[in-house]
């Protein structure tokens, strides 16, 4: 049904809802830096980027939780600006994020009308005629959900189309949709977009976001992308072939910013064979060989993490093995992976990585305490030292090594994680996502400091969610998509859309099939990326 | 993952009437109650007794008050530990209002206690909801400033029952239908506040809030204003019985309804109020509140030490938490391999 364009290119009528160059940044980082966006009456704008792109940001102003620093924003031709959800919802704007935000003790039924209950002349909630509006909803959307459960325990699925009644209940005016597909299976998937166009013949503007190219094409009218916190371009989605979204989300210079220095590359360090958790991560086999920076990209919710924490120790895996230095690694111990000589820089590191209240001195030798402490008193004279020669050989950027941790901005803190590992003198490093809610100027300052790493002859397993970062530092790619492997690429091979291809599940053979049935139950699993992107979408 | 499966699996409970009775919170404490007064009954059959009973309901009806409000505050995940030193308070205030016009009407006293206690709570309620400290801390510290005031306020001065006049004395002892007068007041304020938690907006963004203060802000729930108004409700039913404490007990002075809030929040939690909010309901608490006054009158009729009075609330305490904590592992595992059989 995407196969028709829209006709005459863009439609004469007025936005409902826009948004121009609207700005939004949180302390040194720039979540916005110029993002647009028009929804209009009748209408489905799917909005394509990265993830850091600035989407869920944008989702964030529309939907009044956050206010735009600077910029315009426009509600029905008039300027607007939501200081609260609750002025957003009232204005006819309803959400549905990323992850459904119920109230586990409440039953469906209210948890769909909590606020706006109906209610009896006296005033009283009449809970008979709200438990039959919600099963009326539900039967329009063909589930058969209990009204008089409460919503704790219910599966992310059923949580969604639970938020899904809400919007429907709410007849919004705009609908604003943030990856609500990520936990639904293809029947789902089907019965939401079935709704999302009822909605949209009814009138509604609604804005959907997604990273698989299948729905984008199979439901939108008009595809906006995002890269970096700015608008890209805006298509008709008749006009346009997924290999020019590609194109557009990742286009930018990526060679300049991470100056990755050739390392001599050895033995595997380690190897990862068959690693299995049930529901999480299947089969997933690699290895990493001194010198060697391996870059696992993917979306979020494809499984990086996971197997990085299971290989680490932190959560316990099914099946498979994991051999460091030809020896076997213990599971769920991560102190024996400490003593193998495995370093983990972990995705959140204000909560993981860090003590966010302890000094830097303190949080470079909390990995040392036992070789510093003498008759299990840690010494604070050689505490200070050790960390003073790793601060220093980082160049971490700080007043005093007294100084608490959370005074340092986002990367110097990431140097303190860095050193704290070091320390311990690692054969082998994973790093989740270390330029996370790093500003620019740092940023390649911890692609030095890992590229220098790489070189001293450390293994370093890098997981991040930034394309260029990837393709930039890693010497093999791996992608993963929903907790398989879907591609290894090496350095020559791996461009921007071989990678999103495999990450997003969708070689272009499976676009065509998509946009013309709807999709089966679980997604084909590439092992190969496409090699003709382009003309199987036109 | 999840499939279409979890959906046509999705439990369909909740339609046998007895079954969703016997699921209600309030039915464990309910039940402790009615075993520990058979118990009791069967040992010493005075205990029954026309004037056993009005005991029993005299002794119960101020803490059923004070956990009525507590536990309005502590369904939205918060808590007030300064209920003691209002109660303090407004007992200390009713006492010099009769000291200083006798012939006042005693609507006009339950008046002036009912406001000091609703501002009281009020601050509370501001504090916690514009200074965004955990509402254990500040609370603790307006325990301290309350109790404080009460103290430089009384110093060593005491009001005693002979001070106030009989007609407000005759609250706490007359009786409607073998009722005292008191626990009707008990009664209605129990009923009030169950239909409005239970059946009003408000009230139910109240256990919204509790349940995800963070997705209540998403949907545009006002959680400053509604929290505040728990605050007050608490504070305005602390008045109520800080009054009602003047009308029953002798003296009131500096030190009146020191440690009290203990017991209270031990009534909501044994009564089924969940401690970090979301669940539970009033009447359960005022359950709760009965329970804990019964067991100390009817240990003494067993003849049991009353120095075991205390280990036995402990007991029932850690006894609600512990049903609580296994019931949601068991959800939990249903839910577990209900998911595993779908994936």
């Amino acid at each position: 049904m995407s196969i028709d364009p829209t006709p005459g290119g863009l439609s004469p009528t007025a936005p409902v809802l826009e948004l121009r160059g609207a700005r939004k940044t949180f302390g040194a980082v720039v979540a916005l830096a110029s993002g647009s966006v028009q929804l209009r009456a009748g209408e489905i704008n799917a909005l394509v980027g990265e993830n850091g792109a600035g989407k869920s940001t944008m989702v964030k102003i529309l939907a009044g939780v956050h206010q735009p620093d600077s910029g315009e924003f426009l509600f029905d031709g008039h300027p607007i600006v939501f200081r609260t959800p609750a002025e957003s919802k009232a204005a006819g704007v309803s959400v549905i994020y990323q992850e459904p935000t119920l109230f586990p003790d409440l039953t469906v039924a209210e948890n769909i009308f909590v606020g706006r209950q109906p209610t009896s002349r006296l005033g009283f909630i009449d809970r008979a005629k709200m438990r039959a509006d919600a099963r009326a909803l539900f039967a329009r959307l063909g589930v058969p959900i209990d009204p008089d459960r409460v919503a704790e325990g219910l599966s992310i699925a059923d949580q969604q189309i639970i938020e899904i009644a809400k919007a429907i209940s709410l007849d919004a005016k705009v609908l604003i949709m943030d990856e609500p597909t990520a936990a639904l299976s293809g029947v789902e998937v089907e019965r939401l977009f079935g709704v999302a166009r009822a909605l949209r013949d009814r009138g509604s503007a609604i804005m959907f976001i997604s990273h698989r190219f299948d729905e984008v094409f199979g439901l939108s009218d008009r595809i906006t992308v995002m890269r970096d916190g700015a608008f890209i371009s805006e298509h008709a989605t008749g006009d346009v072939t997924t290999a020019e979204i590609v194109r557009a989300m990742v286009g930018r210079d990526v060679d300049q910013l991470f100056p990755k220095q050739e390392a001599r590359i050895g033995e595997p360090v380690v190897t990862v064979e068959g690693l299995t958790r049930q529901g999480v991560f299947h089969d997933v086999s690699f290895e990493v060989r001194a010198g060697e920076i391996v870059g696992l990209a993917g979306l979020v919710g494809a499984g990086r993490t996971e197997v990085a924490r299971a290989l680490f120790g932190i959560d316990r895996y099914d099946a498979g093995s994991v051999t460091v230095n030809g020896k076997p690694l213990a599971r769920r111990d991560p102190m024996a992976a400490i003593t193998a000589g495995i370093g983990f820089v972990p995705e959140d590191r204000r909560k993981q990585g860090l003590v966010m209240d302890m000094s830097v001195s303190r949080n470079t030798t909390l990995t040392l305490r036992r070789t510093l402490s003498r008759f299990g008193l840690v010494s604070a004279r050689r505490e200070r030292e050790a960390a003073a020669d790793w601060s220093q050989r980082l160049q971490v950027k700080t007043g005093s090594q007294e100084l608490a941790v959370a005074t340092l901005s986002g990367g110097n803190q990431q140097k303190v994680v860095l050193a704290k590992w070091l320390a311990t003198d690692p054969t082998f490093l994973i790093v989740d996502e270390p330029t996370r809610g790093i500003d620019v100027g740092t940023k390649s300052e911890v692609h030095r400091l890992i590229s220098d790493l790489a070189g001293r002859g450390i293994a370093v397993l890098m997981i991040s969610s930034e394309l260029p970062e990837v393709l930039g530092m890693a010497d093999r790619v791996l992608v993963m998509h929903e907790g398989r492997l879907t591609a290894t690429l090496d350095r020559a091979d791996a461009t921007a859309e071989r990678v999103m291809h495999a990450a997003t599940g969708s070689d272009a053979a499976d676009l065509t099939e998509a946009t013309q049935a709807a999709p089966a139950a679980s997604p084909t699993n590439p092992t190969t990326p496409p090699t003709a992107t382009a003309e199987a979408t036109r | 993952m999840t499939t279409s499966h979890a959906l046509a699996a999705a439990p369909t409970s909740g339609r046998n009437p007895v079954a969703s009775l016997l699921r209600q919170r309030e039915v464990p404490v309910a039940s402790a109650l009615v075993v520990l007064v058979i118990v009791t009954t069967i040992a010493n059959p005075l205990f029954v007794s026309a004037q056993g009973v009005k005991d029993l309901m005299l002794n119960a009806t101020i803490t059923v008050i004070m956990a009525v409000g507590l536990g309005t505050v502590i369904i939205t995940n918060n808590i007030d530990l300064s209920v003691g030193s209002i109660l303090g308070l407004v007992a200390f205030a009713t006492g010099t209002v009769f000291a200083a016009a006798p012939d006042i009407p005693i609507v006009f006293v339950f008046l002036i206690g009912l406001a000091i206690g609703a501002v009281l709570g009020a601050v509370n309620g501001f504090l916690v909801t514009v200074a965004r400290v955990p509402s254990l801390v500040i609370t603790l510290g307006m325990l301290y400033i309350y109790r404080g005031l009460n103290n430089a306020w009384a110093g060593g001065q005491q009001y005693f029952a002979g001070d106030r006049p009989a007609a407000f004395g005759r609250l706490s002892v007359d009786t409607v239908l073998g009722v005292p007068i008191i626990t009707i007041i008990a009664v209605v304020v129990v009923v009030l506040v169950a239909v409005f938690l239970a059946r009003t907006r408000p009230g139910r963004d109240l256990y919204a809030i509790g349940s995800d203060e963070e997705a209540a802000r998403l949907f545009g729930i006002a959680v400053s204003r509604r929290v505040v108004t728990a605050f007050v409700l608490n504070g305005t039913l602390t008045g109520l019985a800080g009054v009602l404490y003047a009308s029953r007990f002798n003296s009131v002075g500096a030190t009146t309804g020191t440690g009290l809030e203990l017991d209270i929040v031990a009534a909501a939690v044994v009564g089924g109020i969940a401690i970090f909010g979301g669940s539970g309901s009033v009447v359960g608490a005022a359950i709760g509140a009965v329970l804990l006054t019964t067991i100390t009158s009817s240990l003494t009729a067993l003849g049991v030490d009353k120095f075991w009075q205390q280990a036995i609330v402990g007991v029932l305490i850690l006894t609600a938490i512990l049903v609580e904590r296994i019931a949601s592992i068991r959800k939990a595992r249903r839910l577990r391999t209900s998911e595993a059989t779908n994936a």
